[in-house]
């Protein structure tokens, strides 16, 4: 075992109540609102009409291009209509409304190779991967398959496989290492295989010793593998980030990890592809953490997706009047949803409820500097910002606005509570609006 | 006194060596410039808002006289262009004066807000943040990303959160169209008087249930005036405004199409 920590970042308050709390099933409710665009790329397109029955797990969205993932049907049951609903971003769009008949327990045939998981060649993994519609589950909903195409001149050295967990109140990952070891054990060695990685590294934060024993304990013997116990801080579950914290490479700016020769997966993800190459169910449901102080029942469940908020925080017993915020995801990268309605999706790692939200005016800039100390991506925020304010967006480019990934840690630390990471968005929308009328 | 009056001389003649270097130098290395670029530059309003499609006046009036139609001012209208056409002994085609219009009606009474937005005041950057809380996605923000564009001062953001157009002061320069990021503003010809005020391509379900005055695609206007106007996404579009019933815009249960005065 290896002990690593990444230098800058924060620590806010772990708040990890549901560590302790068992993955329960979520009762498919009786109607899912399954949206088409539920991963990073183009929105998938719909193969199913209205009326048509459905079974458990038949694709009902194909993806529509490389960048694009395909959709399953969660539960067997009618297609109702296609519908607008709206997303965890406020935005409106289409979703396949399904009319879930609980009765029928008929699992579509998966439209992949069946093999014991032994025999399955590189090339199969990825054709499970992308027929099952396997996204990044970390949250940035990269569509799997691409990441396990590494470019033909690439020689991939290292597989990482990402428990940092480093958002608080989430504990899916924890607990879905706690209790499917093996499976993601079993999901790293495809995953190994196919983008041909000799050595295998699992990143856990030392917040999660028990997880980290219980890999320690499966892998010990396995050469080749190794179980890194990581100092807990945030951002370090950032794929740039811990891939610096456990290999010491650094992956260029606007770079992808194959330039370092390594490739990084969550373990969500390769829980999945496991679950799709064993049991033949493609990627329906997923690990959701409910937690926030307006929960009074919070857990970790697994909920199909589809599933609007509102049930899940009915069944969580959310305390609706006291409601001031409600995020999909974690707190600090999450974002804030502007109803009920919003179905859980692919990227849906946490729903908090929060009885109150920070309703703090920003101050002037103290040039405290204590955004230059956290940020992990060697920015200078304060000084980025003050560019962006005064429209000199150039000058900010230069100065590493293109860098940030908006791990909003600079924005948390600040005492001035200036919305820092905001003004880097809008530097980075502007600049892209410039550059275009160029 | 001596040393006086020998600095003015040498400074004196220093000057009038370089001013004859100078002068030689301009008729040696003297560039011809048509002198029409610059009268019609000076006609030119001077904003240099862009709204002809050149980076600046000056750049126009340079098109101008090489071939560029005359009448893309629309800030300074016809009587710039007349003035231009005179120089360039053409006669100037009419000019349409085009005006913005905010095609949005939800303001903070009328349009649902889910949320409270505490960030940086800017259309731009709320819009990024999920829209500051609006439901509407398409509608204006209120933040004044247009006043803060125009260099006229004809459009501001009046007290109920909406942005509005003087159509007096209005050159029809466009940069508000520019600035605003949910393309909520439109360049219109002045004697449009019929308007769609809104923008939203949601469902009439959703589009209803998130401002009080948004067009809902019920097309009952389409009903009274079809030659008129027409169904797209949802949302009313005016073909022709000569050929809209009156009755059209009375039956719209939303009020989303206006008849200006």
């Amino acid at each position: 075992m290896l002990t690593r920590a990444l230098k800058a970042g924060v620590h806010p308050d772990e708040c990890k109540f549901t560590a302790g709390s068992q993955i329960q099933q979520f009762e498919c409710p009786e109607r899912l609102y399954v949206p088409l665009q539920q991963h990073l790329g183009r929105k998938a397109k719909p193969v199913v009409k209205k009326g048509e029955i459905v079974k458990k797990g038949q694709r009902i969205g194909e993806a529509d291009g490389f960048i694009s993932a395909n959709i399953h049907a969660p539960a067997g049951g009618k297609v109702k209509t296609i519908e607008k609903v709206m997303l965890p971003n406020g935005v409106f769009d289409d979703a396949i409304v399904i009319e879930v008949n609980l009765e029928s327990g008929e699992v579509a045939e998966p439209t992949w190779p069946m093999k014991p998981l032994s025999e399955l060649t590189p090339d199969d993994i990825r054709i499970i991967a992308r027929e099952a519609g396997i996204v990044g589950l970390g949250g940035a909903t990269f569509p799997t398959a691409v990441k396990l195409t590494p470019p033909d001149n690439v020689k991939i050295d290292t597989l990482i496989i990402n428990g940092a967990e480093c958002e608080p109140y989430l504990t899916a990952d924890h607990r879905l290492m706690l209790e499917r070891t093996e499976g993601i054990i079993e999901g790293a060695e495809l995953v190994r295989r196919a983008v041909g990685a000799e050595k295998v590294f699992i990143g856990i934060e030392d917040n999660k010793k028990d997880a980290i024993q219980k890999f320690d304990e499966l892998l010990k013997n396995k050469s080749g593998w190794e179980v890194v116990s990581l100092r807990s801080i945030y951002p370090q579950g950032a794929e740039k980030n811990l891939i610096k914290v456990v290999t010491g490479r650094e992956v260029p700016v606007g770079g992808l990890p194959f330039n370092v020769n390594v490739a990084i997966q969550n373990v969500g993800t390769v829980y999945s592809i496991f679950r799709a190459a064993t049991e033949g169910i493609p990627l329906v449901e997923r690990v959701v953490t409910v937690s926030g102080d307006a929960v009074s029942n919070p857990g970790n469940f697994v909920i199909p997706f589809g599933t609007p908020a509102k049930l899940v925080l009915e069944r969580c017993g959310a305390l609706f009047d006291e409601i001031e915020k409600v995020i999909f995801g974690g707190p600090m990268m999450g974002m804030a949803i502007k109803g009920y309605d919003v179905p859980v999706i692919k990227s849906t790692s946490g729903i908090l409820c929060f009885k109150r939200a920070v309703r703090e005016k920003p101050k002037a800039c103290l040039n405290c500097g204590k955004c230059v100390e956290v940020c992990t991506l060697n920015i200078a925020p304060t000084r980025v910002v003050k560019f962006i304010r005064a429209g000199k967006l150039e000058e900010a480019k230069n100065a590493g606005l293109l860098n940030c990934m908006e791990c909003g840690c600079c924005a948390y630390i600040c005492p001035s509570r200036i919305p820092l990471v905001q003004w880097l968005r809008y530097g980075k929308f502007m600049l892209r609006k410039m550059e275009a009328q160029k | 006194m001596e040393s006086i009056l020998l600095s003015i001389l040498t400074m004196g003649a220093i000057g009038l060596f370089f001013s004859a270097v100078i002068s030689v130098a301009y008729q040696k290395l003297k560039v011809e410039v048509d002198p029409r670029v610059e009268k019609i530059t000076d006609i030119l309003p001077g904003a240099n808002c862009g709204a002809c499609g050149f980076p600046g006046c000056a750049n126009y009036a340079e098109a101008i006289v090489q071939g560029a139609p005359i009448n893309k001012c629309s800030v300074g209208g016809m009587a710039v262009a007349e003035l231009i056409g005179e120089i360039m002994g053409i006669a100037p085609e009419d000019v349409v004066r085009k005006v913005a219009r905010v095609l949005c009606q939800g303001d903070n009474e009328k349009a649902v807000w889910a949320g409270e937005y505490m960030g940086i005041p800017s259309c731009a950057a709320a819009n990024l943040a999920g829209g500051a809380g609006k439901l509407c996605n398409y509608g204006c923000l209120g933040f004044g990303d247009c006043e803060k564009a125009c260099p006229f001062g004809a459009i501001k953001v009046n007290a109920r959160g909406l942005a509005e157009v003087d159509e007096n002061i209005c050159t029809g320069c466009g940069l508000c169209v520019q600035a605003c990021p949910r393309n909520v503003i439109s360049l219109e010809p002045i004697d449009k008087r019929v308007l769609v005020l809104c923008v939203s391509k949601d469902p009439g379900k959703i589009s209803k249930s998130s401002c009080k005055v948004a067009c809902i695609g019920c097309g009952l206007c389409v009903k009274k005036s079809p030659e008129g106007i027409a169904l797209e996404n949802n949302l009313a579009k005016i073909i022709d405004v000569e050929k809209i019933n009156d009755e059209s815009i009375e039956k719209c249960p939303t009020g989303a199409i206006r008849k200006l005065e």
